[in-house]
């Protein structure tokens, strides 16, 4: 059963058509890779899923329910969450603070407590609680981010780029940790230019490219897609992709 | 049962991460500073009571403008039209049904609600019509603004409401001082000396109290989100425009209560309390004392207002430059507030003792 789908997603700038008739479906309990070369629309893709834009036609269609005039706030109610590319936390405030923010939606006093100072231990950043996030590493906001877009207890997480600046260690282990979300039943579509994160946890991969649908399959599949690897990948396939 | 827990409950929110001083040290002091404004009336006159009521009257606003730009982020450069609509309000009611029976009382909450109201409308397409940052500041602006032009031309006696007269630049005048009706005996009527003194010491406290328990409630935490990073507190489920509609009409309500404390203090409201100067210096007194603060916004309002007042004896013009440089000095050396700055070193060596 498609958790989420958009039926001929169109949207202009101007002049300027940034996704075209765009239909894309994400199954319940799907690991979905949204790939593409710069200016692909893979942003704006998510942005419109978000609400963060309004599509210029089309519809999008989240649990049987056309959402696509709902306001961002009651799209997140209804079980999406996202992690941006760059760090979406709140800065000036400590890192239990930020926690406390995202989760205060569903729970109060000490069971609130307690998953605050669970999900520090999960997030390892135990001993950073009344740290100020914006002094963490680079790498550690971007766990405490997916930290708090997952106290939300989405239905649908969306990843922009959930590996972007970090070691390949570092994107070794976010690999893990989304697969282990999924494994919780949380059905994730992310944005990541990174192949080596896209082969580790992708159970489909989409390509885009001038905003419309150029691929989509299996890594496997596409990696074999030879007009894939000349628009994308570079010919050589092993060739890195850049953002 | 449950009427306690909700108090401890309460109390605990007196404490919390958007508040500076906690523990028994900042709970000595703060008593220690309130039993010496409790002592201050007996060490001097009468005259010096009622000035300092009026330093008073303005700290409202003030501790508003913190809620709104301080802990929103949203920079309000109007509040000085609800101080105004809810003077005027007080008058217009105070002067059609008298000051009796207690209805000083009602009229100045009819009047702060008044100004709620008006901040409730203009917050609504504001904030709905997501006009944001220096937009927001320049329609707040342009709001008192404009009152302030027009009740400058009310000046005719065809501009009335009812046995009110609107009198132009020169302003409103002789509503009724605040009555206490008093069961039996003569109504108790607050002149400004040490009984207001008291009264406004004690709804200071209050005020103050509640802020501290708000700005440090769930609301509150939201609050801060959005001044943080209102794209990540949308995309955590918080429709922001409410929560940013409902602390503009909270810290509203305090600019309606300072103008009617202003009102009933001195009998009178003029529309250069809505005009470019009386707008301004709240913005000053905020960001000078600290604006994310509400103990170092009471402090440095309080510092900078009764500062203003002595330098005023020198020359009003003076005084007004000497603030405007304040500010430049704030905004270039201590962003965070002067007030702030000279705070957080004291706070610091306060945790590390403990």
């Amino acid at each position: 059963m498609a958790l989420l789908e958009t039926h001929k997603l169109n949207k202009r700038f101007g002049g300027l058509q940034v996704t075209a008739d765009v239909d894309f479906a994400i199954e319940v309990g799907e690991l979905h890779c949204l790939i593409g070369p710069n200016g692909a629309g893979k942003s704006t893709f998510f942005r419109l899923i978000l609400g963060e834009h309004r599509p210029s036609s089309g519809e999008i269609v989240y649990a049987g329910e056309d959402i696509t005039r709902l306001e961002s706030h009651d799209r997140i109610r209804r079980g999406i969450s996202v992690k941006f590319q760059v760090p979406g936390i709140f800065k000036a405030l400590s890192v239990a603070q930020n926690l406390e923010i995202a989760l205060q939606h569903h729970l109060e006093g000490q069971s609130l407590s307690g998953e605050i100072r669970r999900q520090l231990g999960f997030l390892n950043l135990a001993a950073d609680a009344d740290q100020m996030a914006g002094n963490l590493s680079h790498g550690q906001k971007q766990w405490l981010e997916i930290g708090m877009a997952t106290s939300l207890k989405p239905k649908l997480l969306l990843l922009d780029e959930p590996t972007a600046g970090m070691s390949p260690q570092e994107t070794h282990a976010t690999g893990e940790m989304v697969r282990a979300l999924r494994d919780e039943g949380m059905t994730v579509l992310a944005v990541e230019h990174d192949m080596a994160f896209v082969r580790q946890t992708a159970t489909r991969v989409t390509v885009l490219h001038f905003g419309r649908i150029f691929a989509q399959g299996s890594i496997d599949e596409i990696m074999a897609d030879d007009r894939v690897a000349e628009i994308y990948l570079g010919k050589g396939h092993g060739a890195p992709a850049h953002g | 049962m449950a009427r306690r827990s909700l108090i401890v409950r309460l109390a605990s929110r007196l404490e919390g991460p958007q508040t500076l001083g906690r523990g028994p040290l900042f709970w000595v002091g703060a008593l220690a500073v309130l039993a010496a404004a409790i002592a201050y009336p007996l060490l001097t006159d009468s005259y010096t009571v009622g000035n300092t009521v009026y330093f008073f009257n303005w700290t409202f606003m003030a501790l508003g403008l913190c809620v709104i730009w301080g802990y929103g982020g949203a920079l309000s450069f109007g509040q000085t039209a609800f101080f105004g609509i809810a003077g005027y309000s007080y008058g217009v009611i105070t002067l059609n049904y008298g000051g009796d029976y207690g209805l000083t009382l009602l009229a100045t909450l009819a009047a702060v609600a008044v100004a709620a109201a008006t901040a409730a409308v203009l917050g609504y397409f504001l904030f709905f019509g997501r006009i944001g940052g220096v937009f927001f500041g320049i329609v707040t602006l342009a709001v008192t603004l404009v009152l302030e032009r027009f009740m400058a031309q009310t000046a005719g006696p065809e501009w009335h409401i009812g046995a009110a007269r609107l009198n132009g630049f020169n302003g409103m005048s002789g509503m009724p001082q605040l009555t206490i009706p008093w069961p039996g005996g003569e109504p108790f009527v607050l002149m400004p000396d040490v009984p207001l003194y008291y009264v406004v010491l004690g709804l200071l406290v209050v005020v103050y109290l509640a802020l501290r328990i708000f700005v440090n409630s769930s609301f509150g935490n939201v609050l801060v989100a959005i001044r943080e990073n209102p794209e990540r507190a949308t995309m955590l489920g918080y429709d922001i425009r409410k929560y940013q509609l409902g602390a503009f009409v909270i810290g509203s309500s305090l600019a309606g209560l300072s103008g009617v404390l202003y009102t009933t203090w001195g009998q009178y409201i003029t529309p250069s309390s809505m005009g470019l100067t009386a707008a301004s210096l709240p913005i000053v007194w905020v960001a000078v004392g600290g604006r994310s603060d509400l103990t170092t916004t009471l402090v440095g309002t309080l510092l900078l207002i009764s500062g203003f007042q002595a330098l005023t004896i020198y020359g009003s013009q003076y005084a007004l430059v000497f603030m405007g440089a304040l500010l430049v000095l704030t905004v270039l050396a201590a962003p965070r507030g002067l007030v702030m700055a000279l705070a957080w070193p004291l706070l610091r060596r306060a945790r590390e003792v403990r």
